[in-house]
């Protein structure tokens, strides 16, 4: 399809981004050192808040789906929509929001104070697992959600007609679309979860909540020992790396297009206590994901008026990263999602720690130049790398669609390399280059990560500001620099998305 | 200026067809033959799509075998998708004569002309899902007469037409084609197509090609393979 040189050069570029900052450090630490017993209790801890993560996640996301998959009431689209909010939702905004609702001075808190009871505390393994939860819940609802709705309609007609038992309906028609969908949901979030750093970071820390990103920001931070943040790196990268593989056997391209997941019409669940529980369960969701996010707005209304300069300086900074990640994220995406072994490179991102590649690269720099300096480009090539494996995967099907349905009569006319792109590949893929670049635009605006290793209070970007304001307690403005924080991430997303859409036709 | 098949062997799988023939130039030939028997295989190997095993493909003296397909003296209609739906009927015309963005005054012109000929001026704003089919087909044709190509191969692109439309599609496809000298070959599953404007027909079956045949005798007395499938 795109030309091969192209894809070779963007193919190696990224292989060497990933693997020559890996190099370095193995190189600087010379070789790793044995592990230690917090080095294997980070491990642990890692797999162990994973796994819990994932199954509480799917555990909840089943009933919530089958809920919206067979009620119709006013909002249901919107709640849909929104279930795809917090994947593109800065971790640290919703980490405040959390603590606006569950933390210790937040609003259940409060509530269990009148009744005499005691508050709630949110730090810790309990801390990193309602945020898990959080953000993860929604995504398990809207893979299981469409799982749902493509069961052929015909099948519930079919069991309706049959006067089929709601056990026996389960057994026929969900258990197998459950045993197809879960496992895939489930190890997605997994995978998420392993990777763990900003909510780590905020809500654990301490030996027993602390990821092995964690570990590898501290040993690097803290410590500067080279030898330990070289060993994790290997132990997150061999972690993640498997995890990715067995993940990318499992699923299918990820859809840019979840659509609406249409309402089934279905005949069974009339009953008084089905009724009730599905309105139960699709209330609380809706209040699980709607509270933070309404409160963060509530807050963050007061403090927005008078917030420091700092924080508006960051939030330049920011936007300049977003904006040049996402360009060189797309740059990236397009010739490696038009070729088989470029889609694979692509999935390094899922396997990579940022804070591998950011220590890395740290160490590439230090010997010729300030590595503080470099931050913000060393952010935005780390937030590329990480969107490439999303983009990509929204990006390749489109593609390899717009080829096999239209490549002969291109060929037929001579279209080759950029006049091919022009022509046939860029108006086809309209809508998922929209939607990737929305989303790198969003993850690299919100991205609380590499940046920290390289944190110098000239060169902050907004969600390290706001990381910053929140560790010195000034809540006013911490929460005046989410409600920013939010709108420039869902504004972004949003204008990318937009974009894509407007004028693409069929 | 002839198309030349040279003991051409195509290779598709377990699949198998041999070709020896020649197709006279300025010729209206139909494809004939029962389904899978290769007709598709053989129009992809003459466009470039298909490599081919052994043997050689000629047009006016000149082997192809080693052009890509928007390089041969080859254009092909496709039973569907022969427009991009994101584009203009005036831009995918256009597109036979340059890949630039804009159309100078002069190709804006010749594109102009030629969807008058075929009877869609005013269409050339709108896009292909504002048109009917047998508009979209018209558009195609109107393509590949500014393609400048002089062997045209038509895989079907009618067959979701109407009887009456279709009809008055390969009448204008014959006329169009007598204008601009080009060389016809045709797939076609109905024999009254073939009788009504192919004078010529190939025949494939039986892993080879074979012709080309006066088509009235051939459909007057077929052989066995061509007998079974058209009933008779």
């Amino acid at each position: 399809m795109a030309s091969r040189p192209v894809a070779i050069i963007a193919g190696g570029l990224v292989t060497a981004l990933v693997a020559v900052p890996l190099a370095a450090v193995f190189y600087r630490a010379g070789g790793g050192s044995s592990l230690g017993a917090a080095e294997w209790s980070a491990l642990r801890f890692t797999v162990w808040q994973a796994f819990l993560s994932a199954l509480l996640s799917c555990l909840l996301a089943i009933p919530a789906a089958r809920a919206l998959s067979r009620r119709r009431f006013p909002g249901r689209d919107v709640l849909v929509t929104i279930l795809g909010a917090p994947f593109i939702l800065p971790v640290i905004v919703a980490i405040l929001g959390l603590l606006a609702v569950f933390g210790r001075e937040g609003m259940i808190s409060q509530l269990l104070m009148t009744f005499g009871l005691p508050r709630l505390s949110i730090y810790g393994l309990h801390g990193i697992f309602l945020a898990h939860v959080f953000f993860n819940l929604p995504l398990a609802t809207r893979l299981i959600l469409q799982g749902w709705s493509e069961v052929p309609a015909e099948r519930f007609r079919l069991a309706a007609q049959l006067g089929l038992s709601s056990r026996a309906l389960y057994q026929i028609i969900e258990w197998p679309m459950l045993r197809k969908t879960v496992p895939g949901a489930f190890l997605v979030i997994f995978v998420i979860c392993l990777s763990s750093f900003a909510v780590a970071l905020t809500l654990g820390g301490g030996p027993k909540a602390t990821t092995v990103e964690l570990a590898i920001y501290q040993a690097f931070r803290f410590d500067f020992d080279l030898g330990k943040a070289a060993t994790l790196a290997l132990l997150q990268l061999v972690l993640v790396g498997t995890a990715s593989l067995v993940l990318l056997r499992l699923i299918g391209p990820m859809s840019s297009d979840v659509g609406q997941c249409r309402v089934l019409q279905r005949w069974d669940g009339q009953s008084i206590p089905a009724k009730s529980i599905d309105s139960a369960v699709i209330v609380l969701i809706a209040l699980f994901l709607l509270l933070p996010i309404l409160s963060v707005f509530m807050r963050g209304a007061m403090g927005l008026a008078d917030l420091p300069l700092s924080v508006w300086t960051a939030a330049g900074h920011s936007i300049q990263v977003a904006l040049a990640s996402t360009a060189l994220c797309i740059a990236f995406a397009l010739p490696l999602a038009s070729a088989r072994q470029g889609q694979t490179v692509a999935l390094l991102g899922f396997a990579l720690s940022p804070l591998v590649l950011g220590t890395g690269l740290f160490l590439i720099l230090q010997p010729y130049t300030n590595p503080f300096e470099w931050a913000l480009p060393v952010t935005c090539v780390v937030n590329a790398l990480m969107s490439l494996p999303f983009a990509v995967r929204a990006i390749a099907p489109a593609l390899e669609q717009a080829e096999a349905d239209y490549g002969r009569t291109a060929d037929m006319l001579n279209l080759t390399g950029w006049s091919r792109w022009r022509w046939l590949y860029l108006p086809r893929i309209r809508r998922p280059l929209g939607f990737a670049a929305g989303l790198a635009a969003a993850l690299s605006m919100g991205d609380l990560g590499v940046i920290i290793l390289f944190a110098d209070p000239e060169r902050a970007t907004l969600p390290l500001q706001m990381y910053r304001l929140m560790g010195a307690y000034q809540m006013d403005a911490a929460g005046g620099t989410a409600l920013l924080l939010l709108m420039l991430s869902l504004g972004a997303f949003w204008l990318f998305d937009k974009g894509g859409r407007y004028g693409s036709s069929t | 200026m002839a198309l030349r098949l040279e003991n051409l062997i195509l290779q598709k799988g377990a699949f198998r067809l041999e070709a020896n023939l020649t197709v006279p130039e300025n010729s209206f030939t139909a494809v004939i033959g029962p389904s899978g028997a290769g007709k598709s295989t053989l129009f992809d190997a003459v466009a470039g799509f298909l490599p081919s095993a052994s043997g050689n493909i000629s047009w006016d003296g000149t082997p192809l075998f080693d052009l890509p397909p928007g390089k041969r003296p080859v254009a092909m209609l496709f039973q569907d998708n022969n427009l991009f739906p994101h584009l203009t009927i005036g831009q995918n015309v256009g597109l036979a004569l340059t890949q630039k963005s804009r159309l100078s005054e002069e190709q804006r012109q010749a594109v102009e002309r030629v969807l008058i000929r075929v009877g869609l001026e005013e269409m050339a704003n709108r896009k292909p899902s504002q048109l009917s089919g047998g508009q979209i087909s018209r558009a195609a044709l109107a393509r590949l007469l500014l393609q400048d190509k002089c062997l045209w191969l038509l895989d079907e692109p009618f067959s979701a037409l109407g009887p009456a439309l279709k009809s008055e599609m390969l009448k204008l496809v014959r006329e169009v084609a007598e204008e601009k000298n080009a060389t016809v070959l045709m797939i076609t599953h109905d024999p009254q197509d073939a009788r009504a404007v192919a004078p010529l027909s190939l025949l494939v079956a039986e892993n080879s090609a074979a012709g080309p045949f006066k088509t009235d005798e051939l459909l007057n007395n077929p052989p066995l393979a061509l007998a079974e499938y058209l009933g008779h």
